[in-house]
């Protein structure tokens, strides 16, 4: 712990022992109002005559200052941007301590968590977005908010649907849509917005089918298009293992997707079966004669 | 007294250079300055490539006519970045396979140390008299060239951006690809523990793979923890397939109540490029009667490839990986050009192995 904190620590020590054994009867008073906005100005009624010494201790901050007793004293808005529970303490011969809530004040910004950011399609429940709610001071609005979760497909409408706050916090889940492609996931509280790209991409391949061509002492050989069950496209990039096992051994090479189909020319001598795997799904088989054969 | 002082350190300086000449093989050389027999013939030429006396040993060559200088160096101490370039010669074995009075055949067991651990490079040589003594005619084999063209390169790339320093509280990264151990199998070997399997990346994006295992004997009690290393293709591409093996020294399988994996994943900038073909492969009896899986890597891009690294899995008839096995191959894989490799494979597991499936890990000087 640093000395500035064990000092912070020491003078909360002392004033609270100053405030539990003071006699309220005779000391002047300070009245706080039971609730206040985050950030707001306000003023507190005072009892008594003369000057006195008040501190404000909030939940991230701590002030002293002489004020003037039998008035108003008035309270600044930065000295109260942190909600939570603050305690005044007017002090003269004696301490009194008066407390009150500090409450955030109203929504100002949105922060969105989506996850995850890439997601197959067709997932039901696969995507969960959650919305906190802020005030201008960083503090979690607590009151309850209606909060707007939109998606915006690219190739369809957009969906809406409202969620209110609980302890400043607003969530939903989302089933993926059939079709590949980047979809914009916004929450919105009036003008506040806030939005979050999640790709939805294509599930593993499904239906693997491969072609081929012979020529001098090697096969061509092609996938189909390469899509999912959904008929996506399987994005350009995935491994395709082609596997060609001749009388010379086994041949293999893995081949990324371009342009939606994996090809390679492998060098083959007489009969030979060619087998394609992407990821965990095998293909079809294909028996040919390289070679010129 | 002073005089006496000056002797010593002058004798004592002389036994240093004395010995600093007979460890560095000077004695041998001496010895074999003029090689009485096939076999100082090629230890000769050995201690000169060892202590880079490639003149020297270049001069020991019956076919220098034959032989082009550089290329003799290379076949020592590599080139364009490959495994040889990071490695020195610790010592070497010589013993002949046959001989008679004007010719006679050797082999030659190359012990290097490389950056990757040690490597043995096993060498058929010939040695034929010349007038009173042997000379050893060096392997002629003529490197294939690639005729000057363009290769156009067009593969995928992945670039990573990730979430900034400053962006605010929320501001979601990128998700870290999702990986799958798609088969485990632990098995006891002589003197260890050994955990083998397959790892797939079955998301859209490349992952720097890597895996893990924990040895749980009774009482979930952990006894050991292990990495993969270097026995895995760590840089996966979407949908692609790398064996892993993990050893575990000294354990003992009884004592293990059960093996936890953990497989963890990032997501790395990489590209689909180089592609490497691994052509021939079977599995063969080498000349030391030990069984090994063969084959050729051939690059099909235009870069060349530094260090190429095997990995290669082996099924028994159910499919299960019996075995996983890697090797560095020594020479740089230029663009198109066939390299042979080989990787060892037990004796006890060859008999049971029906399938395999390699993979070629790579490691290039431009992207490290």
């Amino acid at each position: 712990m640093t000395g500035k904190a064990h000092r912070m620590r020491d003078i909360l020590r002392s004033l609270a022992m100053l405030a539990a054994f003071a006699t309220p009867a005779f000391a002047a008073e300070v009245h706080p109002p039971t609730q206040v906005t985050a950030g707001a100005s306000f003023s507190m009624p005072s009892s008594g005559t003369g000057q006195g010494t008040l501190y404000l201790i909030g939940p991230a901050n701590l002030s002293k200052r002489q004020v003037t007793l039998g008035g108003d004293i008035p309270v600044e808005g930065d000295e109260v941007e942190h909600a939570g529970r603050y305690t005044a303490i007017l002090c003269t011969d004696q301490c009194v301590a008066s407390t009150f809530y500090v409450h955030a004040n109203s929504a100002d910004r949105l922060s969105l968590l989506v996850h995850p950011s890439r997601v197959p399609v067709s997932d039901p429940n696969a995507i969960s977005a959650v919305a906190f709610v802020w005030d201008a001071y960083h503090n979690l609005v607590l009151s309850p908010v209606n909060v707007k979760f939109t998606v915006n497909p690219t190739e369809h409408a957009s969906l809406s649907e409202g969620r209110t706050t609980s302890n400043g916090i607003a969530w939903i889940g989302l089933t993926s849509a059939a079709k590949s492609g980047p979809a914009n996931l916004e929450a919105s509280i009036g003008n506040l917005s806030e939005v979050r790209v999640v790709q939805q991409v294509a599930s593993d391949a499904c239906n693997l089918r491969i072609h081929g061509s012979s020529s001098a002492r090697k096969i061509m050989v092609e996938t189909d298009p390469v899509r999912d069950c959904s008929g996506n496209f399987v994005p350009d990039g995935t491994v395709v293992s082609f596997t060609l096992t001749d009388a010379a051994g086994k041949t293999t090479v893995d081949v990324p997707i371009k342009k939606g189909v994996a090809k390679v020319e492998i060098p083959a001598v007489g009969r030979a079966r060619i087998t394609a795997a992407s990821g965990v799904v095998t293909g079809n088989e294909l028996d040919m004669t390289g070679g010129g054969e | 007294m002073r005089r006496l002082t000056a002797i010593i350190i002058f004798a004592a300086t002389l036994g240093l250079v004395a010995l600093a000449w007979v460890n560095s093989g000077g004695m041998a050389r001496e010895r074999m300055q003029s090689a009485q027999t096939p076999e100082e013939a090629v230890r000769l030429l050995l201690t000169e490539a060892q202590s880079h006396n490639f003149d020297a040993a270049y001069a020991r060559l019956q076919n220098r006519a034959e032989v082009d200088k550089s290329a003799f160096i290379r076949d020592f101490y590599g080139s364009n970045g490959s495994l040889l370039t990071y490695a020195s010669l610790e010592s070497f074995d010589v013993w002949g396979l046959h001989a008679n009075d004007r010719e006679a055949t050797l082999r030659a067991k190359l012990h290097y140390s490389t950056a990757v651990g040690p490597l043995d490079d096993f060498r058929d040589l010939k040695a034929e008299r010349d007038e009173n003594s042997w000379k050893v005619v060096w392997p002629t084999t003529r490197a294939p060239k690639l005729a000057p063209q363009v290769i156009p390169v067009n593969y995928l790339r992945w670039d990573v951006i990730n979430r900034g320093a400053e962006d605010d509280w929320g501001v979601q990264n990128v998700d870290s690809p999702q990986v799958r151990i798609i088969s485990m199998n632990a098995i006891q070997r002589a003197d260890s523990i050994v955990v083998l399997g397959e790892i797939v990346n079955e998301d859209t994006v490349p992952a720097y793979v890597t895996v893990g295992a924990t040895l749980l004997g009774q009482n979930q009690t952990e006894l050991a923890q292990e990495s993969s290393f270097d026995k895995i293709s760590h840089t996966l591409l979407p949908k692609q397939v790398s064996p892993y093996r993990i050893d575990f020294p000294g354990m003992r399988l009884e004592k293990i109540k059960s093996v936890r994996m953990d497989a963890k994943a990032m997501l790395v900038p990489a590209s689909a490029d180089p592609i490497i073909e691994v052509n021939k492969q079977r599995v063969e009896t080498d000349a030391l009667g030990k069984k090994i899986l063969v084959g050729e890597l051939a690059n099909q891009s235009g870069q060349i490839v530094n260090i190429p690294h095997v990995i290669a899995a082996f099924y028994d008839a159910n499919g299960k990986v019996i075995w996983v096995s890697d090797g560095y191959v020594d020479q740089e894989l230029l663009p198109q050009i066939p390299v042979t490799f080989a990787v060892d494979l037990p004796d006890d597991v060859a008999a049971k192995v029906q399938s395999y499936h390699v993979v070629v890990n790579h490691y290039d000087r431009q992207s490290s």
